[in-house]
């Protein structure tokens, strides 16, 4: 049974990868890495929810080795 | 220095047997630590005679546990020496954190009043095992022997037979049970051809004990990357006789005989301490495992505390489970051994105490993990976490300083399910919540009431009327009527209990099965179950 949405959520998806994106602009690598850092960690909490976060995982473990 | 005892060695008649017709003991105990010790006295009190060996014949060198947890005292004064214990120690119960020299957060580890004992008391490991030894010696069924070292052990199928060395050389004795209380290095555990596994922790922690006068709070802190010891963490904690346990985590490579030194330890502590006023009690370098056995019986040998699971400190959970092993077998061994029960009561010693090992060398393992990130990326995640604390509830929860201690709760085949409807109360294989009670005006607390019952299952009735009929051999606890008063009404409150309800508990407070109605049928189930008739 899968949980995680994986569904398109945003009105406007161009507008949430743009404010990411953003967010590191003018970064160095090490000042991103521990955004991103803290990102995941807000995130995750705000999911709330062991099982989303166990499924997000997986499907970013997958992508992540297709590249 | 630390307070040495010095126990002599003597001569036992065993030791004159011939070789062929050694001495058959029913339990013999090997290993003389906090664990040993404890089950010796559990035993004993529960009507058996037990054989206790020690290769040792002193106690007090060197420094070990400090905190020992509520359960931990519970049992102990089931044992007659948890009031020597708390009197000695000092009592607390609030942790503190800090990131840099700013306090993250607290925590407060018994914030409801009403029980016995406090969560935590510490005490240095050389005073409970001095008043566990004191004990012993009031109880003729416990046999210690010192300076008597098992070297060998041979198993056979009802029976094992034991070699052992003494200053007058060795003899042989034969057991029907042997329990492996000999510490983390057990040779017991090579002898029975098991092994240790787990997780070893590269980074090195130095231990420090040091007497000073000292207005610091009697309260657990615990630093990440002190102004003091940068980039690493650091924890400060009373005892009792102005001693003081500070550990600093070293580097991974950091060469221990050089860190050990005094020298070398006291800037590190001056820095800390912002001034010189302390003498050394004691200095040790650690570097932590954790670590367990894949079962704990095998067959009549049982392995019990450090010698079948090995936890890094930072949980307390060292001795505090080996104490929680020692009660959890007791009782079982001697129902075994009075015939009362199946051999295979055994195995869900091993079943219980197994699940209890997992979940503290999980939490101890987090612990370690947290004050030690192994990579980058971890020690990423821990500053956002400590970053993002400073201001959200969240991330103060992850902080990982330690998580102290708490009994276990078993999902075991001893427990009958609920049949009925309870929205708190500890349910079948949690243990015993302390509350208030009077007895005749007098104050005592459920925990006493249950400790004078030393040898037997309990029923604990909410009275509402005539008390259900059961089992001659389990006796009651009447709270309410004309039993112990429920003044303060918190014992119908934590046990979510109406008039008429029932909480079976075993001989070592844990329950069993717990009825709305009890009924003698019900409870002659639930106690059969709970003996391993099932
Ligand atoms: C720095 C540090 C801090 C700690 N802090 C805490 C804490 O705060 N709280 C906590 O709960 N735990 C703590 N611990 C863990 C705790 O010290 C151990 O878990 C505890 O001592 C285990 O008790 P034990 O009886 O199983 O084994 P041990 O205490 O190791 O006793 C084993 C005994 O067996 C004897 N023996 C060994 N081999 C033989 C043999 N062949 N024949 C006869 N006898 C033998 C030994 O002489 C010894 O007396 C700490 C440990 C360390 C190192």
């Amino acid at each position: 049974m899968t949980k995680l949405s994986t569904s398109s959520n945003f009105v406007k998806p161009d507008d949430a990868f743009r404010m990411i994106l953003e967010a590191h602009r003018g970064l160095e690598d090490s000042a991103s890495h521990a955004l991103d850092t803290a990102l995941v960690l807000i995130l995750a909490n705000h999911i709330g929810d062991l099982d989303v976060l166990r499924e997000a995982i997986a499907l970013a473990e997958q992508s992540a080795g297709k590249q | 220095m630390s307070a040495v005892r010095q126990f002599g060695y003597s001569r036992h008649p065993d030791q004159d047997r011939d070789r062929l017709r050694a001495a058959h003991h029913d339990v013999v105990v090997v290993g003389a630590g906090p664990v040993g010790l404890s089950l010796a006295i559990d035993l004993a009190q529960r009507g058996q005679r037990v054989v206790l060996l020690d290769d040792a014949d002193r106690i007090g060198e060197g420094s070990r546990a400090i905190c020992f947890s509520k359960r931990s005292l519970e049992y102990w004064d089931r044992l007659g020496v948890g009031q020597r214990m708390v009197d000695k120690g000092v009592v607390w119960k609030v942790g503190k954190i800090f990131a840099r020299d700013a306090l993250l957060y607290q925590f407060d580890l018994l914030p409801e009043p009403g029980h016995k004992r406090p969560a935590f008391i510490n005490l240095q490991q050389y005073y409970a095992e001095s008043y566990l030894a004191d004990r012993t010696a009031e109880l003729a069924a416990i046999d210690l022997r010192w300076s008597n070292k098992v070297t060998s052990l041979e198993r056979h199928n009802d029976h094992c037979e034991l070699t052992i060395e003494t200053p007058d050389g060795p003899y042989r004795v034969s057991a029907s049970y042997v329990v492996a209380c000999d510490g983390a290095r057990s040779a017991l555990r090579g002898m029975v051809g098991a092994d240790f596994e787990g997780q070893a922790f590269e980074d090195q922690f130095l231990i420090a004990d040091v007497k000073m006068t000292a207005a610091f709070p009697t309260e657990r802190w615990f630093w990440f990357d002190p102004p003091f010891h940068s980039g690493r963490s650091a924890l400060l904690h009373r005892q009792p006789d102005d001693v003081w346990r500070i550990d600093l985590q070293l580097s991974r490579d950091a060469d221990p005989a050089v860190e050990r030194r005094p020298e070398n330890v006291r800037p590190r502590i001056e820095r800390m301490l912002g001034n010189g006023n302390f003498e050394f009690e004691w200095i040790s370098v650690y570097r932590f495992h954790c670590r367990r056995m894949r079962r704990f019986v095998h067959d009549r040998v049982i392995f019990a505390g450090d010698s079948a699971h090995q936890v890094s400190p930072f949980g307390a959970r060292g001795a505090n489970s080996g104490l929680e092993d020692a009660e959890n077998l007791a009782w079982k061994l001697a129902l075994v051994l009075s015939g009362d029960a199946p051999e295979s009561l055994i195995e869900s010693y091993n079943t219980e105490r197994s699940a209890a090992a997992d979940e503290n060398i999980r939490e101890s393992t987090r612990s370690t993990d947290f004050m030690a990130p192994a990579t980058a990326q971890e020690a990423r995640m821990r500053q956002a976490i400590l970053a993002l604390a400073k201001d959200t509830e969240f991330a103060k929860r992850m902080v990982n300083g330690g998580r102290l201690s708490v009994p276990s709760v078993y999902d075991t085949p001893l427990s009958t399910p609920d049949a009925d409807e309870w929205s708190a109360g500890p349910r079948p294989g949690s243990s015993l919540v302390d509350a208030p009670l009077t007895d005749d005006g007098k104050d005592i607390y459920l925990s006493d009431a249950f400790a004078e019952n030393r040898d037997g299952f309990a029923l604990l009735e909410f009275a509402n009327g005539t008390s259900a009929e059961i089992d001659a051999n389990v006796r009651r606890i009447w709270i309410g009527g004309d039993g112990l008063a429920d003044t303060e009404g918190l014992a119908m409150k934590r046990y979510d209990a109406t008039p008429g309800a029932a909480y079976l508990l075993r001989p070592d407070g844990y329950v069993a099965a717990r009825f709305r109605h009890p009924s003698k049928d019900g409870v002659a189930a639930a106690l059969a179950r709970a003996n391993g008739l099932q």
